[in-house]
C-alpha cells in the first residue's frame, strides 16, 4: 500500500465505523419498539394455545367488536373517500375566496386530539347538547350508538384523502381535461377516462391510510360510544376492557389479529405508494 | 356572418384586467389565419374563447356559419391543439388518438379505419402502442394534431402549436403542418407569437396589442404596409429615428426621411426603417440631394454569413441605426468608416406610447 493512500483508508474505516453505530442503533431502536412489542403480543397468543384462540373467536362479544370495527372502517372508507375526491378537486379546479383558510382547516383533525373530537361530539349530540332534541325528537340515538361512532372516525379521517389527492390534482393541471372537453367529452366522461386514471394511486394510498386510521381509532370512539359489550364495543375497545378485566390472553388475540391486518394494509399500502411514485416520477 | 370563423365585439374581463377588448375579425374559409402578437396580447384567450373553453364577457362568436356564442364546449365541434400537447399521459398513441371517436361512440371498425387514417397522414403508424412520455417534442404534437382531427372538426385552432419546441423542430414543423393544410383544406386559427411563422403560414394575419387590434392583412400587407407604429415594430425589425416633420419629411439633425406628408409641420414624428432598407452609399460615389443621405459613422460590423450587420450612429445628433446588407454590397466598408446612408421605405407615424417605447428593444435585430 502506498504511502498517500492510507490516510484515506483510515477515514473510510472510521466512517464505516459511525455507519455501523448507526445503523446498529436505528435497528435496535426499530426492534425495541416494534419487534418486541409484536413479539411479546405472539407470545401472549402462543403461550395461551389453540384453545384459548379458538374460544376468543367463538366468543359472541369479540366477534361483533369485529363486526363493528368493520362496519365503521367501511362506512368512513366510502364517506371520506368520496368526499376527500370532491374537496380535493374543489380545492384545486374552483377559486373563492377563503379557499386557502379551509384548506388549511382540513388538517385539522390531525392537530386535534381524538379525545377532544370525542368531547366535540357529546357537546354536540349528548344531553343537552344542540342536535340532541332534533334527533331525540325522531327516535334517533346517536351518543352511545353507531352514528357518532361513524361520524368521529369519519372526522378524524377526513384529510388523508385530500392530502393525497389534490396536490396530484394540481399538478397534472387542467389542459387535459380541457382537450377531452373539446374532444366532446362529457365532465363525468372526461372525469373518468381521463382524471381518475391520473389520480387513481393516490387515490388508492389514499383510502388506505384511511382504513388504517379507521381501524385503529379508539380514543374518540372511547367517548361517544360508552363501550358497551356486545352493543357498542369495537376491535379496539374490546382489548382495552380486556386488558382491565385480566382477560390478557383473548386481548393478546385480537391485538394480534388487529395487528396482522394493520401489517397487510401497511405492506399494500407500501407497495401502492412505490407504484403512485413511480408514476409521479415520470 | 358566413365566414368559417367569426367573432364580433368580442371582450373578455378577468376581474378589473380587460385581456380581450372589443375584438371582431373573421377567418377565409378553407386558409390558415393567424392571430398574432407578443405574450399578454389576449390573442390565445380570443382563441379560448372560440373554443368555448372561456366564456365571453360581451361579443358573439361564429363557427361555420352559426352563432356559437352559447354553445358548450363539447358541442361546438372544434379541433384544438395546445401548446403543451395536453396529450393523455395513460393512454397509448392510438387511444390518444380515438378518444374523440370513442367518446363520440364510433363504432370499434370505424374508429379503428380513422385511427389508422390519421396515424398515417401525422407518419407516426409505428408509434400506435407507445405512451407520450416515449415521444419528442415533436411527435406529440404531431399525435396532438391527429387526436384534433380525429373527430373531423369544423375548425382547427392552434395555440401556438410549436411554441414548446426548439427552433429546428419548429421549421420542420411548420412545413410540415403548411402541406397537412394544403391536403385537408380545414379553416384554421393559429396562435403565434412568432411573426416569422405567421407570414409563412398564414393567408391573413390578425395583429394584436393590448387586448386590441392593431392590423387585419395579408402578410405583405402586414409587413409592408404596417398600420400602426406597433405592427411597424413587431412585424419584422425596423429602426425607429425619431425627428420633426418638415413639408411631409421627418426632418433629423440635417438630414431628411421621406413619408411624412399625412402628418402637420412641425409635429413630432417617427420614421420606422427596416435594417434591409437602410442603404449604404460611399461618399465619393454619393449624388442626388444631400440632404437625402446623412452621414453616419459605422460602429460595428458584425458577418452573419451571406449578409453583414452594421451599427451605425447618426453624425449630429448620435441616434443609432442598423443596417442588414448582403456581403457583396459592402463595397470595403469597415468599422469606423465615415458613410452617407439612405433610408428607403421608411413608415412614419406620430409616437404614442407603445411605439416610441419599443425603440430601444429594436436594435436587437
Amino acid at each position: 500500500m502506498s504511502v498517500g493512500t492510507a490516510p484515506l483508508a483510515r477515514g473510510g474505516s472510521r466512517t464505516r465505523l459511525v455507519r455501523s453505530a448507526l445503523l446498529a442503533l436505528a435497528l435496535g431502536y426499530v426492534a425495541f419498539l416494534l419487534l418486541l412489542p409484536i413479539a411479546g403480543i405472539v407470545w401472549g397468543v402462543v403461550r395461551g394455545g389453540a384453545s384459548e384462540v379458538a374460544s376468543t373467536f367463538s366468543d359472541p362479544a369479540v366477534r361483533h367488536a369485529f363486526w363493528l370495527t368493520g362496519v365503521i372502517t367501511a362506512i368512513t372508507v366510502v364517506v371520506a373517500g368520496f368526499f376527500g375526491l370532491v374537496a380535493a378537486w374543489v380545492f384545486t379546479r374552483d377559486r373563492f375566496p377563503g379557499r386557502q383558510a379551509l384548506s388549511a382547516v382540513v388538517d385539522l383533525p390531525l392537530a386535534v386530539s381524538p379525545v377532544i373530537v370525542g368531547l366535540m361530539a357529546v357537546i354536540l349530540f349528548g344531553r343537552g347538547g344542540w342536535f340532541e332534541p332534533f334527533f331525540a325528537a325522531r327516535g334517533i340515538q346517536v351518543i352511545f350508538a353507531l352514528p357518532s361512532m361513524v361520524l368521529v372516525t369519519i372526522f378524524i379521517c377526513i384529510p388523508f384523502v385530500i392530502r393525497e389527492v389534490a396536490p396530484v390534482l394540481e399538478e397534472i393541471g387542467t389542459a387535459e381535461e380541457e382537450a377531452a372537453h373539446t374532444l366532446g367529452a362529457s365532465s363525468l366522461q372526461s372525469f373518468f377516462r381521463v382524471t381518475l386514471p391520473s389520480i387513481r394511486w393516490a387515490l388508492l394510498y389514499g383510502i388506505a391510510l384511511t382504513t388504517a386510521r379507521a381501524l385503529g381509532e379508539i380514543g374518540a370512539v372511547l367517548i361517544v360510544s360508552g363501550a358497551l359489550r356486545g352493543l357498542t364495543e369495537t376491535a379496539t375497545l374490546y382489548i382495552l376492557l380486556a386488558l382491565e378485566e385480566r382477560q390478557e390472553a383473548s386481548a393478546y388475540v385480537v391485538a394480534l389479529t388487529l395487528a396482522a391486518v394493520s401489517v397487510t394494509l401497511l405492506l399494500t399500502i407500501e407497495f401502492i405508494k412505490r407504484k403512485h411514485e413511480k408514476e409521479r416520477a415520470r | 356572418m358566413n365566414a368559417a370563423i367569426a367573432v364580433e365585439h368580442l371582450s373578455k374581463s378577468f376581474g378589473s384586467f380587460t385581456a380581450v377588448d372589443d375584438v371582431s375579425f373573421a377567418a377565409s374559409e378553407g386558409r390558415i389565419t393567424a392571430l398574432l402578437g407578443p405574450s399578454g396580447s389576449g390573442k390565445s384567450t380570443v382563441l379560448r374563447m372560440l373554443a368555448g373553453l372561456e366564456r365571453p364577457t360581451s361579443g358573439r362568436v361564429w363557427i361555420a356559419g352559426e352563432e356559437r356564442t352559447y354553445t358548450s364546449v363539447q358541442e361546438r365541434q372544434v379541433g384544438f391543439v395546445f401548446q403543451h400537447y395536453a396529450l393523455f399521459r395513460h393512454m397509448t398513441v392510438r387511444d390518444n388518438v380515438a378518444f374523440g371517436l370513442s367518446v363520440r361512440k364510433a363504432s370499434k371498425a370505424e374508429q379503428k379505419e380513422r385511427v389508422d387514417e390519421l396515424l398515417h397522414l401525422v407518419q407516426l403508424e409505428h408509434f400506435a402502442h407507445r405512451f407520450p412520455e416515449q415521444l419528442s417534442g415533436g411527435q406529440r404534437q404531431r399525435v396532438a394534431l391527429a387526436r384534433a382531427l380525429a373527430p373531423r372538426p369544423k375548425v382547427l385552432l392552434l395555440d401556438e402549436p410549436f411554441g414548446a419546441l426548439d427552433a429546428r423542430v419548429r421549421q420542420d414543423l411548420r412545413r410540415w403542418l403548411d402541406e397537412i393544410h394544403r391536403e385537408l383544406g380545414i379553416t384554421s386559427l393559429l396562435v403565434t407569437h412568432d411573426q416569422e411563422e405567421a407570414l409563412e403560414l398564414a393567408h391573413q394575419v390578425v395583429v394584436m396589442h393590448e387586448g386590441r387590434i392593431e392590423q387585419i392583412g395579408t402578410s405583405e400587407e402586414i409587413y409592408n404596409e404596417p398600420a400602426t407604429p406597433f405592427v411597424a415594430g413587431f412585424v419584422g425589425a425596423a429602426n425607429v429615428i425619431k425627428g420633426l416633420v418638415i413639408e411631409g419629411r421627418v426632418q433629423f439633425g440635417q438630414q431628411l426621411v421621406s413619408g411624412a406628408a399625412h402628418l402637420p409641420d412641425g409635429s413630432a414624428a417617427h420614421a420606422f426603417v427596416r435594417p434591409h432598407d437602410v442603404r449604404i452609399v460611399v461618399p465619393a460615389r454619393a449624388n442626388g440631394d444631400a440632404r437625402l443621405s446623412s452621414p453616419a459613422t459605422v460602429e460595428r460590423m458584425v458577418n452573419l454569413g451571406w449578409t453583414s450587420k452594421l451599427v451605425l450612429s447618426l453624425v449630429g445628433d448620435g441616434q443609432s441605426v442598423i443596417a442588414q446588407l448582403p456581403n457583396d454590397q459592402l463595397e470595403g466598408v469597415r468599422e469606423g468608416d465615415r458613410v452617407l446612408v439612405d433610408f428607403g421605405n421608411a413608415k412614419v407615424f406620430a409616437p404614442h406610447g407603445p411605439a416610441s417605447s419599443r425603440s430601444d428593444e429594436l436594435a436587437a435585430v
